[in-house]
């Protein structure tokens, strides 16, 4: 088995695995805090049940998002050691900025809110899941600063036989990274708002705590709308910047083999890596390519046939990843759109209730998929232009890494059907009744 | 050579901030098994970290952050050598992490015992394995001249490294026990103060032990005597050992645990100001060593960085402070009513 291979794979679960958990908590967060402000406000209990309900599900989630990041910070040591070395002096000190600035934060006070609950006012406690909130935002912009990195390395110089930082501010103003952020958190709203919409849904079907749903539902509603519109808008403009930098990223999401103006796009195709064609194309729409990569209809793309054959990603997983991104990005506006109209009559609509319901997954799916089209459209670089992937990673044995992927794969499988399970069951279960001596006691701390 | 020279003691710092923060909360997850007799005392026993453990893990993150910013090619050649031991120790932190998060979201016997179990594993695991992994730091890594590890898992559990692993593990436990007398009450304080005083012999043995094997095995003592004054650090930890069994028999369980703090620093900046300018020494010969001054990053980075360590670190002690200051009370019974 071939080392760089593993280490892939491995790289590929973990961070995949972790992102399962990181939209949610960037997001739910910021519905938390808003409305254990509205409780802290108002005095009233609703609102106070639904922190405590939301919360228990952002504990859950957020605990899972917390030990799975940890393994991805020292995999950069354990498996990419040559990476490390070549382009620590930028990218380690990004990683070290997040922990600092950021992560530091989060982490405690998260455990400030569990435990806090009488040691704080409810404004003061209200107050900590904000700065929780705030603190997980721009740990994520540092991770992205990071990546956006490896995507489009601005601001270093070669020497020493390394990358060497030549220009901080360049590196933490990168278009490319500013794009990235301005793409990924406002889909890990998204997510955050179909998981709060879906579950709400679930119980207004049954027309159960019909107040409490709806008010959640209308709360995530708001937070669904603007970002999905947004992720739509913005999306357009990172595709132009992408076109700009990353022309085989472009190329390969098309499965565009010739150069050509004027160049269509395919709404479906099946590309033939092997011969430099598509085996099978389906609606062909002419200028639309150029229209994409340029917003102009004629303007000429570099095709597949024009980059060497070592420096091209590989075609079909780009491809189906960009497509199932878009697809369902694309619904997203339109569900949140239908739901703003429906918003003072939801327990009326049950098929609207049940779609939203079915919807809870695809958020998750369109996320994963932007990022398999981040990554995989990199390749074969790890970092763009400057650093092959096969040349990044660790002297370490094959088998090394084997064992530590087959662990990865047992552990995090199931971490994840726990945590699936334990807030499946926490969803359907509904709010607990409200008792109002004890709502006060019952989650201070850990549910022990 | 100043920047450097200031990294690496920031370097150092880390990671004793980490092992002093950190290090009891290992020491409670691994005595949960043995002190939490009823299942109110292991609840108790978790919620004396339970507001805190996150927070100290974050140290870990920075360590490895700072050396991957700072000194990358220690970075790569740490952890790629120390494939299995790290891999082992991050599959712990995930366990001991959920662990405390799961344990009480099903109302079952059984479930609650798969969660202590890892609790209990992925609370001793690191302790035992952070131990050996500086330990063997101490001692030199057998990397050869492209700095390549020649060895495997199994040369790092040599009787130096574990003896490392060892004397970490004491110290967790006797530190974490001390938490527990700070935080707990009646029966149960009672005993976590006995264990301290029990394993607190143990410990200075091992220390004992470990001071003199130094001299053998590893080239740390060089430093002490071209600047004698630099004993002064292993005077620190052996008064904060004493300091430990002094204020455990006044019972003033606070000072006894910063004694332990103070200990466990001075321990770690034995082998830190041992290895200066040292961060990967080579068994295999001196020139194939990663020093401070071999494997740092670029002048200007180092520079940024420590803008923004000077900036944020002092922040993020004072709301550390903060959290500690609002969990030093006594975990009571009501705040478990559930």
């Amino acid at each position: 088995m071939d080392p760089v291979f593993l280490s892939r794979l491995q790289f590929a679960a973990a961070t995949m695995f972790h992102f399962l958990f990181v939209p949610l908590t960037l997001g739910l967060s910021i519905l938390v805090a808003y409305m254990e402000t509205r409780y802290a406000r108002s005095g009233d209990p609703t609102y106070l049940r639904m922190t405590k309900f939301w919360g228990k599900m952002f504990l859950i989630n957020f605990a899972l998002g917390v030990v799975t990041g940890i393994t991805l910070e020292f995999q950069f040591g354990t498996n990419w050691s040559r990476y490390s070395a070549y382009v620590g002096d930028i990218f380690g000190s990004l990683l070290a900025i997040e922990a600092t600035a950021a992560f530091f934060l989060e982490s405690t006070l998260i455990g400030v809110w569990i435990f806090g609950w009488k040691k704080l006012s409810p404004k003061a406690h209200a107050a900590v899941m904000w700065l929780v909130a705030g603190a997980g935002n721009i740990s994520a912009l540092w991770i992205l600063i990071a990546n956006g990195w490896m995507q489009h390395p601005v601001g270093y110089v070669l020497r020493n036989g390394r990358a060497e930082l030549d220009d901080f501010a360049a590196v933490v103003f990168n278009k490319f990274a500013i794009m990235e952020f301005l793409h990924t958190v406002p889909a890990a709203f998204i997510l955050s708002s179909f998981f709060v919409m879906g579950i709400s849904a679930y119980h207004l079907l049954k027309k159960q705590e019909i107040d409490f749903f709806t008010r959640s539902f209308n709360i995530a509603l708001v937070m669904g709308l603007l970002s999905s519109v947004w992720v739509v808008v913005q999306g357009d403009q990172h595709a132009v910047h992408v076109t700009e930098v990353q022309p085989a990223k472009l190329a390969a999401m098309e499965s565009h083999w010739e150069t050509a103006t004027a160049a269509p796009m395919l709404l479906f195709a099946i590309p033939d890596e092997q011969n430099e064609r598509n085996r099978f194309e389906f609606g062909r729409i002419p200028g639309l390519l150029s229209l994409l990569g340029y917003h102009d209809i004629d303007a000429e793309v570099r095709g597949l046939k024009d980059f060497p054959k070592e420096d091209r990603p590989p075609v079909l997983l780009t491809f189906l990843s960009f497509r199932t991104m878009v697809v369902l990005g694309t619904l997203f506006p339109l569900l949140t759109l239908i739901g703003w109209f429906l918003r003072k009559r939801l327990v009326e609509n049950r098929w609207y209730l049940m779609i939203m319901v079915a919807a809870i997954p695809l958020p998750y799916i369109a996320i994963e998929a932007g990022w398999v089209l981040a990554e995989v459209g990199r390749q074969p670089w790890i970092v763009y232009g400057l650093l092959r992937t096969t040349d990044a990673v660790s002297p370490v044995a094959a088998v090394q890494v084997l064992s530590s992927l087959v662990a990865f794969v047992l552990v995090y499988g199931l971490l994840g059907m726990v945590g699936f399970f334990l807030i499946a069951r926490f969803a359907l279960q509904g709010p607990p009744a409200m008792k109002p001596a004890q709502a006060q006691v019952d989650s201070d701390g850990y549910d022990l | 050579m100043v920047l450097e020279s200031i990294w690496f003691y920031v370097w150092g710092l880390l990671w004793a901030i980490f092992f002093i923060t950190d290090g009891f909360d290992f020491g409670i997850g691994a005595l949960h098994p043995f002190l939490g007799r009823s299942e109110q005392d292991k609840r108790h026993m978790i919620s004396a970290m339970g507001p805190l453990w996150d927070g100290n893990e974050v140290w870990l993150i920075t360590a490895g952050g700072v050396t991957f910013a700072a000194f990358p090619l220690v970075y790569a050649v740490m952890f790629s050598s120390l494939y299995t031991a790290l891999m082992l120790i991050l599959f712990a932190l995930i366990l001991r992490g959920v662990s405390m998060e799961f344990r009480g979201k099903v109302a079952s016997p059984a479930w609650r015992r798969v969660w202590d179990t890892c609790l209990f594993v992925g609370s001793a695991v690191p302790a035992l394995l952070f131990g050996v992994a500086f330990a063997n730091i101490f001692q030199g890594l057998p990397l050869d001249q492209e700095h390549l590890f020649q060895g495997n898992l199994l040369t790092l559990l040599n009787p130096y490294g574990l003896l490392g692993g060892l004397l970490f593990l004491l110290f967790f436990l006797v530190h974490g026990a001390l938490w527990l007398a700070i935080r707990t009450s009646g029966d149960l304080q009672a005993r976590a103060v006995r264990t301290a005083a029990w394993i607190w012999l143990p410990l200075l043995l091992t220390a004992v032990a470990f001071l003199v094997y130094s001299a053998v095995a590893t080239t740390l003592y060089a430093n002490y005597l071209a600047r004698p004054y630099l004993f002064v650090v292993i005077l620190l930890a052996v008064a904060g050992l004493l300091g430990i069994r002094i204020f455990l028999a006044r019972q003033e369980y606070f000072k006894a645990w910063f004694a332990s703090a103070l200990a466990i620093f001075s321990a770690t900046f034995f082998g830190i100001v041992g290895l200066f300018p040292n961060m990967l020494p080579s068994s295999l010969g001196a020139e194939f060593s990663l020093t401070a001054f071999n494997a740092s990053s670029s002048p200007l980075t180092l520079k940024i960085m420590l803008v923004v360590v000077v900036l944020f670190i002092p922040v993020v002690l004072a709301y550390q402070i903060w959290a500690y200051t609002l969990f030093r009370t006594k975990v009571s019974g009501e705040e478990m009513a559930h």
